[in-house]
């Protein structure tokens, strides 16, 4: 059924190069989402062969129509989950995009992280697995913490942070 | 709080891992370290570095030599663009050490040997390149490398080989040339004016009719596409006129000259080339994509000719560079602007042209296409003053051949483009593109501005695109991307199923299941009622008609409310589709409903397909029918039918792994009770143990050989509908004595090679059926050249 592939298969001879093996945009960050129930360990191994990544950045405009076709670029999409204001029940600047496969969510990691969606830079990070209830924002306004605490004015993520706008 | 990288990763959370403490592994991470290094950030010269190392390594041999071995065996297959570094490193170990010159020689015989069997033949190229590079550094003996290369030449004196088998052999052999071809010619003069003689005679009578299909311009102007080997060819003929004199390579052994003539050489032992066998698997051969000369850059070093031997080292070294830093995208781009010479040859050119050369490679790029955007980013970046420029340059020159440019590129240079402008504000000259205003929309540029705005829409959104395009271009705007509910009017309550729409959409607002509505959709009658068998479910274009343009209607909010209508009416579709007409037919109203949003028609098809409302072949038919004539050459079309192909391929593979799986975990339970010596298990109770395991195989191989069938017939159907389409296209166009070559019929016969190329693995099963049922000699010749091309791809 399936030819003989050559590719980087491990020879019995030589194996392969540490330098050639870096991969640095597909391993994992320093964050750790501290609502995960479960222990570190639990949340690492999830988060090593996830297939879901968060993406964080995106403008309160951005549908998931434009998700849908620039994340499509490294795979077909399972799902986008779109990140909702708590309160609004509106978007609220970030997402989930689940792939059906892990190595196309790399390659998300490694081409469409750190490059622009509706003008902005958006940043990906690899996500233990969507759960009902992760899609709100944790900030006590609705949102997301970050734009709690924001000092600058963001016109694509509500204006000012919602601090300054109590003031 | 940030989602901040950090670069070297903690051992938590892998068990796996290796110990820390293990001295001899961490030794060997120090002499790779060392040696894959070497000359990098340093602030002594790249030869004082190498003449340190040799010494270092000259040290460890005693007790790392193995390592030591297979290090260097490793660099030199993975690391060619760093060739020259390697074996000037191997000839001053081979000068202060005879002993391991002769090992490491025999470990790489050993090494070449190996790729060939498993089919890994360009890093096999690489082994070679570094055997006759070794030459110029003394640790080779000549007339030993010569003898090699008679043996690849006379590979092409082999019966009944494919083509392509004599095509490695002789690449090899030309390709290690403007590294060693001096050396050998002035040892042996005679011997290799033989080679050459023979190589000539080979290229003459060869077949290329495979060029056609893997050309990226069908014209020859202005720069000839040629066929790997001819141009190659070229290259060193003219190499041979200049005296073998090449100025380009970096040859660090030219500082060692004194202390490696003194070495002892080896004698490489005779090869024999392995023999061809069933499972012999060549590169596919290439055309080589030209697009910039010297006049391109007046200003800047000159580019190398198309047929100096220059030219081909440059981008040698620029496509390895690629190939071993994809994954890291600043590495990569950073590792390309530096590459040696960069001040006597316009080095962003030839970066630019190496990456629109693999973006543009039939049939497939080397990496997934959404690299090369982000690749192309990063070095705008580092290069902000020069790089950009190039890029619209090439752009503009992309635009101005499109021509003549294969229905395929066009595709990639589509994408390309629309994401490389969604990251700098759309910002582009469209002015300069009004040249396509006047001509023929169905003409290759105008449809790539169409195509490229759709895509650029679906990145951002339509009014953005009205805003960026000057007004002249409205015409080849895309269409607002709004749902078309046929039933939303009151003026259309004419319409036969209006106040069944009506019903369905309170019905459904109101949260009703799938029984409800099966019962309010009884009362819809059957258009088709002289058809109907009485016997169970008939196909009623009116029902799915009402229900799907109303459900769609209701749920056209986004992609996600659709999905979850599919999912909570799913047994409704499964019922009015199941027929292969009521599939049909779904399909055929989910394009009315949507015709102005491809991406939403898109998404709604994959998920039909993964939730089994609809088969491939469902698809396929609906593709080729004639409500979607006037969309046949849109780009959306194409991407759902490659999608569809891919997914009924993923389906095989997917059921193919598991039944390996159950076989292995079967024969993996036969070798525990095999090795279980206490166990007084009686046959009976071992019989009981493989029977659900047994069974489950018998299961997944009917499900395989099933998968394997329709996938075939999607095949089939695929390659009769263009079949038709052609032959009805050449026939009219004979009797009316009208030109053939049509843009629509460009588009078509390109799309049919397309087919073969992205999917040609698959494929190839399937020749024999191919050629007798459907590729017969009976074809027009236009539609069967195709077919014949394809056939000489692994001929």
């Amino acid at each position: 059924l399936l030819s003989a592939r050559p590719g980087s298969a491990a020879m019995s001879f030589g194996g392969t190069l540490s330098i050639l093996r870096s991969d640095s945009y597909a391993e994992l960050s320093q964050y750790r989402d501290q609502h995960f129930r479960g222990t570190r360990y639990d949340q690492e191994r999830l988060l090593r062969k996830s297939c879901t990544l968060y993406v964080g950045n995106l403008s309160f405009y951005t549908t998931e129509e434009q998700i849908h076709e620039l994340f499509g670029k490294s795979g077909d999409i399972k799902k986008v989950i779109m990140g909702l204001d708590k309160v609004k029940k509106t978007a609220c600047g970030f997402c989930f995009v689940e792939y059906y496969a892990r190595g196309d969510a790399e390659n998300a990691m490694r081409y469409i992280n750190g490059t622009r969606l509706d003008d902005r830079i958006i940043r990906t990070d690899w996500d233990a697995g969507f759960k009902e209830g992760r899609q709100y924002g944790r900030g006590r306004s609705g949102g997301q913490v970050r734009d709690e605490y924001r000092q600058d004015y963001d016109a694509g993520r509500g204006g000012y942070g919602k601090i300054v706008q109590c003031q | 709080m940030s989602r901040r990288r950090h670069s070297d990763d903690s051992d938590a959370g892998q068990p796996h891992k290796r110990r820390r403490t293990s001295e001899p592994s961490e030794i060997e991470e120090r002499l790779e370290s060392l040696i894959c290094r070497v000359g990098e950030k340093s602030n002594s010269s790249l030869e004082s570095n190498l003449e340190g190392l040799a010494g270092v390594l000259e040290a460890d041999l005693p007790n790392y030599k193995s390592k030591i071995l297979r290090i260097l065996c490793t660099v030199a297959r993975l690391l060619p663009e760093k060739l020259t570094v390697y074996t000037t490193l191997v000839g001053l170990l081979n000068a202060r050490n005879y002993n391991f010159g002769g090992e490491f020689v025999e470990a790489m015989i050993r090494q070449l040997k190996e790729c060939l069997k498993v089919n890994m033949y360009n890093e096999a190229v690489h082994l070679v390149r570094f055997l006759s590079d070794l030459v110029n550094c003394h640790v080779i003996a000549a007339p030993s490398m010569v003898a090699m290369f008679e043996n690849f030449v006379s590979v092409t004196q082999e019966e009944d080989v494919p083509q392509v088998r004599c095509d490695w052999y002789m690449f090899a052999f030309l390709s290690s040339l403007p590294w060693v071809g001096k050396e050998l010619y002035e040892k042996k003069d005679a011997e290799m004016d033989r080679l050459l003689s023979q190589t000539e005679s080979y290229l003459k009578r060869r077949q290329k009719i495979h060029v056609p299909m893997l050309q990226v311009w069908a014209a020859d102007k202005p720069h000839p596409q040629e066929e790997y080997l001819d141009c190659l060819w070229s290259q060193i003929q003219k190499l041979k006129k200049d005296r073998w004199q090449e100025r380009h390579i970096l040859r660090p052994y030219l500082a060692f000259d004194s202390v490696l003539c003194e070495a002892l050489q080896h004698n490489l032992p005779p090869f024999t080339p392995p023999p061809h066998t069933e499972d012999s698997v060549y590169p596919m051969p290439r055309v080589i994509f030209r697009m910039f000369d010297y006049t391109d850059d007046p200003e800047g070093p000159v580019m190398p000719g198309s047929h100096s031997v220059e030219r081909f080292v440059i981008e040698e070294n620029l496509h390895c560079i690629i190939k071993s830093h994809w994954k890291e995208r600043k590495t990569c781009a950073a590792q390309l602007l530096s590459y040696p010479g960069n001040n006597k040859i316009p080095l962003n050119y030839h970066i630019v042209e190496v990456i629109f050369a693999e973006l543009f490679q039939l049939p497939s790029p080397p990496h997934i296409e959404v690299m090369y955007t982000t690749l192309l980013i990063e070095l705008c970046k580092l290069q902000p003053g020069s790089l950009p420029q190039v890029l619209a340059q090439a752009t503009e020159m992309l635009y101005m051949r499109l021509d003549t440019m294969n229905t395929t590129c066009v595709d990639r240079f589509i994408n390309w483009f629309s994401h490389h402008l969604s990251n700098f504000q759309f910002r582009w000259s469209w002015e300069d593109w009004s040249d396509c205003l006047t001509q023929d929309l169905e003409k290759p540029k105008p449809k790539f501005v169409r195509e490229v705005l759709e895509k650029c829409m679906r990145l951002s959104y339509h009014q953005r695109i009205i805003d960026i395009v000057p007004a002249s271009f409205s015409v080849l705007s895309p269409a607002n991307p709004v749902c078309i509910y046929k039933y939303g009017d009151e003026s259309n309550r004419s319409l036969p199923g209006y106040t069944v729409a009506l019903c369905l959409t309170i019905a459904i607002k109101n949260k009703a299941s799938n029984d409800e509505i099966f019962s309010i959709l009884k009362d819809v009658p059957n258009p088709n009622q002289d058809d109907d068998d009485g016997e169970g479910f008939t196909f009623n274009p009116l029902k799915i008609e009402v229900f799907v343009q109303t459900l769609l209607h209701l749920a056209a909010k986004s992609f996600s409310h659709s999905f979850s209508a599919l999912a909570k009416f799913h047994e409704v579709f499964k019922t009015l589709a199941e027929s292969d007409e009521g599939k049909l037919h779904v399909l055929r109203v989910v394009y009315e409903v949507w015709k102005n949003h491809p991406q939403m028609i898109a998404v709604l098809v994959d998920k039909m397909i993964r939730t089994q409302i609809v088969d491939c072949a469902a698809v396929a038919n609906w593709i080729f029918s004639s409500e979607l004539a006037h969309d046949f050459t849109r780009f959306y079309i194409w991407e759902i039918l490659h999608s569809t192909i891919r997914k009924m391929n993923k389906h095989v593979l997917k059921i193919h792994k598991e039944l390996e799986e159950t076989k292995a975990r079967l024969a993996r339970q036969h070798k525990r009770r095999d090795s279980d010596d206490d166990d007084d298990d009686d046959d009976r109770s071992t019989d009981r143990e493989d029977g659900p395991l047994e069974e489950q195989i018998e299961r997944l191989q009917e499900k395989v050989e099933s998968a394997q069938s329709e996938q075939k017939n999607l095949f089939l159907v695929i390659f009769q509908r263009f079949i038709m389409l052609l032959t009805e296209h050449l026939v009219r166009c004979e009797t009316g004595g009208i030109d053939v070559f049509t843009p629509w019929y460009k588009s078509c016969i390109e799309r049919l090679q397309q087919i073969f190329l992205q999917h040609h693995q698959i494929i190839q099963q399937y020749m024999v059926t191919l050629e007798n049922l459907l590729f017969t000699a009976e074809l027009d010749h236009h539609i069967l050249a195709v077919f014949q091309q394809f056939c000489a791809l692994q001929a």
